[in-house]
């Protein structure tokens, strides 16, 4: 019963997790890839390159240098003086922060494709018909980006529910605060609880299958609707 | 100024390989075509004038000022009250032709635009009755650009701005929308400023012409007179012609021919083409025209019409033919009319600028009904 408890505590906080990530990764990545798609400068590349970064990093290096940055001696540390603590490092909110630096490609990049295929003209189009900048993107744009939102919003959810070296250097693994299920599953192993280890992971297979899936309906439709 | 009824257009910078230095006005109603090679300019002056683009310079249209540098306005697009009618018709896929349609006009009419023409009108006007409820991907490129056309209107443009709206467009698709766009050109009353390289297009649609050369303006003036100049390259054409204003006279029953006035006479054309008063645009090719001493009576040529020379100008190319332009009428004040000739038989009939002629026009084509 305990078993099935914690089985139960750890899906529970990964999806919690994977859930708000999701949210800010798409009110972050939205306006970065408006702009990396938009913008005629020249060194949108560079900024390009900082958030493609943590495709390419080990996640243990990425989740070193976050510990550092979350950490007491790091502004996570200063932040966490306000309310007293010495380090906002090892908490739920820790997990998100490190999440979504982490995630941040995998939506940006699908987004930034999406709004390219938008293009300037549709743009131009809905400019002359007196609609705004804003009315024009929430009009035009975020309904013809609309595939690309469900790719990246699929894939930063995926990707933070798959996460474990990050969260492993910056969570640890507290039970119903950071033991997420990629931890836990990792912890049934050490321990030799094959059992739990089994479930888990057997439902991690169906989860990316149908998430494989979903995105290859996506990838079909977009398809269609862009020609 | 401010009371101006006109578009003034005054805009200068550097685009590409050239300077742009363009100024022009244009009357408040019909068709102005902005007319030259591609690459002259036309398309950059059409989207400074949206605002798409920036330009040094300023824009005014019926005295509302869309852009004065000294002034430092420059009012972004979606304050402008303008029609935009790209190559591409560049519809919103995510949406129906009905809310297609649909899109400017409820911004215009929020943002407080008198509704000077309705959904219904546009609709009937542009025949998009049954594809309303289609959605975009299905619609032919005829069809798509019909709908780009009734989108722009019914943002209640003050200024309708047309890029060479049939450049990407077959043949076919071209002779079904040309008519929809002519009535256009009848029941707006708003004028439209219409970018193009073809000229049989503009013969059909255009009421003034701007000549545009690497971004400088050659020429600008009405259609007819402008297509008579001997200074210009529209005269020198293969297949120069002149459009003409024709109303309808009267009807000749026996025969079946119509008569139409035009300034400084009369033409005869096979047919009945419309009710007394009526205007019709009529073309006649320099290729159609032969010229006489006098009034020849022994012809199967119906139209033969006295007229002065105004200007003999040999033809740039090794035929060695001239062009003759000449004025109707025995006093020679009507409608310019041009024709071309060997130089042999211009000494045979030893014609000189001044002289009195008459001249034969074998074809009388019909153009479009105004």
């Amino acid at each position: 019963m305990s078993d099935s408890g914690e089985i139960w505590t750890a899906i529970r906080l990964t999806l919690g997790l994977a859930f708000i990530s999701t949210i800010v990764l798409l009110s972050i990545a939205t306006p970065i890839a408006w702009w990396l798609a938009r913008s005629s400068r020249s060194w949108k590349e560079i900024v390009a390159a900082v958030v493609a970064m943590p495709l390419v990093l080990p996640p243990t290096v990425l989740g070193f240098y976050l510990l550092i940055f979350l950490g007491p001696d790091g502004p996570g540390g200063a932040f966490a003086g306000l309310w007293g603590a010495r380090s906002v490092a090892f908490t739920f909110e820790a997990l998100i922060f490190g999440s979504v630096v982490y995630s941040l490609p995998f939506v940006v990049q699908p987004l930034r494709n999406a709004f390219v295929a938008v293009g300037s003209r549709a743009m131009e189009a809905a400019a002359t018909l007196r609609a705004s900048p804003r009315d024009a993107f929430w009009s035009v744009a975020v309904p013809l980006a609309r595939p690309g939102f469900l790719t990246g919003a699929i894939f930063g959810f995926a990707h933070t529910v798959g996460e474990f070296g990050v969260v492993l250097m910056i969570g640890g693994s507290i039970p119903g605060e950071t033991k997420v299920l990629s931890i836990a599953i990792y912890d049934y192993v050490e321990t030799l609880r094959w059992t739990e280890a089994h479930i888990l992971s057997a439902g991690m297979v169906v989860f990316a299958f149908i998430v494989v899936l979903a995105m290859l309906l996506i990838e079909k439709r977009l398809g269609r609707v862009l020609r | 100024m401010t009371a101006d009824p006109t578009i003034d257009v005054r805009l200068g910078g550097r685009i590409g390989e050239f300077d742009l230095d363009v100024t022009f006005s244009a009357p408040p109603r019909g068709v102005t075509a902005l007319f030259g090679p591609s690459g002259s300019g036309k398309t950059t002056v059409l989207r400074a004038i949206a605002g798409l683009q920036q330009l040094a310079g300023r824009v005014s249209i019926a005295g509302e000022v869309w852009q004065d540098d000294q002034a430092g306005v420059f009012r972004p697009t979606h304050t402008r009250a303008v029609g935009y009618v790209f190559q591409e018709a560049s519809l919103f896929a995510h949406l129906s032709v009905r809310d297609n349609l649909l899109y400017g006009h409820r911004r215009a009419l929020r943002a407080g635009a008198r509704e000077a023409i309705a959904v219904d009108e546009v609709i009937a006007l542009l025949g998009l009755g049954p594809l309303l409820a289609r959605a975009t991907i299905n619609l032919s490129g005829g069809e798509r650009q019909r709908v780009s056309v009734g989108r722009a209107m019914l943002a209640q443009p003050r200024l309708l701005l047309m890029d060479e709206p049939l450049s990407a467009l077959d043949r076919a698709a071209r002779d079904e929308i040309l008519p929809y766009f002519e009535a256009l050109h009848a029941a707006l009353a708003i004028p439209i400023l219409y970018v193009s390289h073809e000229l049989p297009e503009l013969e059909r649609l255009a009421d003034t012409l701007v000549l545009l050369s690497k971004g400088r303006v050659q020429a600008a003036g009405p259609l007819g007179a402008l297509e008579t100049d001997p200074t210009l390259p529209l005269l020198g054409a293969a297949d120069a012609s002149v459009t003409l204003d024709g109303r309808v006279a009267s009807f000749d029953q026996t025969y079946a021919l119509t008569t139409l006035a035009i300034p400084g006479g009369s033409l005869v054309v096979p047919g009945q083409i419309g009710a007394t008063g009526t205007h019709r645009r009529l073309r006649v090719r320099a290729a159609d025209v032969s010229f006489s001493r006098g009034a020849s009576h022994d012809s199967s040529i119906l139209n033969s019409l006295p007229a002065r020379i105004l200007s003999i100008t040999p033809q740039d190319s090794p035929s060695g033919q001239v062009n003759l332009v000449v004025a109707l009428g025995g006093d020679g004040t009507g409608a310019h009319v041009v024709g071309r000739i060997t130089r042999k038989s211009q000494d045979r009939l030893e014609l000189v600028v001044g002289a009195a002629i008459h001249i034969q026009i074998k074809t009388v084509v019909l153009v479009a009904g105004r």
